[in-house]
């Protein structure tokens, strides 16, 4: 069984005015300068495979089928053992 | 159900919330046929028209629609639309045709952040398709809108060949028909508010036209492209398998 991170963020060309809002709050609780804040998703899954290669093989079809949209979204993931 | 009735099949998903407002209005204030699609069904019950309602199908979960996209219903909305097949989808039926493929783009977060559920104005960008030919060119159209993720976009290459085409159906204008920055109330791209596909037998648009279209509630601009849907499968030839 191999265990999944995947992360999903909004590819650069895509405004995220959320981001931006909590860029705004984060502003005001002065504890110096912060920029760039970008919202994205964290997904965790379990995955049955016989090797690694193969987890990968079915975590990156799940990212591309589902999780992610690739108009508006990158993702990137790692896999460990467990 | 008499032969020259036009059957709508609305598709209702968990979460749907504009599907009895659909019927009502193409059954009750049209006096077409209608029929609902639960999502696990896999017939459309011989429907010439699909209709894919607003609502928050699915919690709105991991992204509006992309959960619906997978429900049994859509693999055979997904065949009636690749032969030809005429698909209305409003709102979040919108989303969930972006998310499956039949539509480009995306229906990103309302750049203000805010839901908004208040009339817009909107110009009728192109009449010839089966959606709009009851509208006059130009015609500027008073619709609401519901929705929190409206914000219509995709590259820039994907936007040209909408425009060379004249996929993009409606824009979001102001009252005399300008496309002001001030008239677009999401941030869409170029005030996109509904296109077709390149066949043009998909239309998705964030508006809500069966919302002005019963007379007891004051506006029935909507009726304008139920009424060109209706008219254009009048128009199909009849075969043993129904309109084509």
């Amino acid at each position: 069984m191999y265990l999944s991170k995947i992360r999903i963020t909004l590819r650069p060309s895509i405004l995220d005015p959320q981001g931006k809002a909590v860029e705004h709050a984060v502003g005001s609780l002065g504890v110096g300068t912060v920029q760039g804040i970008r919202m994205g998703k964290y997904v965790e899954m379990k995955v049955e495979a016989k090797t690694e290669a193969d987890a990968k093989r079915i975590t990156e079809d799940v990212c591309r089928k589902l999780l992610a949209n690739p108009v508006m979204e990158d993702f990137a993931f790692e896999i460990e053992k467990v | 159900m008499s032969a020259d009735q036009v059957r709508f099949g609305v598709v209702v998903f968990p979460g749907s919330n504009c599907d009895h407002d659909a019927y009502h209005i193409v059954k009750k204030v049209l006096g077409e046929d209608a029929v609902f699609l639960w999502h696990k069904e896999t017939d459309l019950k011989d429907a010439d028209v699909i209709i894919l309602p607003g609502g928050f199908s699915y919690g709105d979960y991991l992204r509006c629609g992309a959960i619906a996209r997978f429900s049994p219903v859509m693999k055979e909305v997904v065949r009636f639309a690749e032969q030809g097949g005429t698909v209305l989808g409003i709102c979040n039926g919108f989303q969930i045709l972006v998310e499956a493929g039949l539509l480009p783009g995306v229906l990103l977060r309302n750049a203000s952040l805010q839901f908004i559920c208040r009339y817009v104005r909107l110009k009728v960008e192109n009449t010839s398709t089966r959606f709009t030919s009851a509208c006059a060119a130009g015609e500027v159209l008073s619709i609401p809108i519901a929705h929190g993720d409206g914000n219509y976009f995709t590259d820039p290459e994907t936007l040209e060949r909408l425009e060379e085409n004249g996929q993009v159906v409606f824009r979001y204008c102001d009252i005399q028909g300008r496309l002001t920055r001030d008239a677009n109330p999401n941030g869409s791209l170029a005030n996109i508010a509904g296109i077709v596909n390149e066949q043009g037998n998909v239309l998705g648009m964030m508006p809500h036209p069966e919302r002005a279209s019963d007379p007891l509630l004051g506006h029935t601009d909507g009726q304008k492209i139920f009424r060109s849907v209706i008219a254009h499968c009048q128009s199909m030839v009849f075969t043993s398998r129904g309109r084509v």
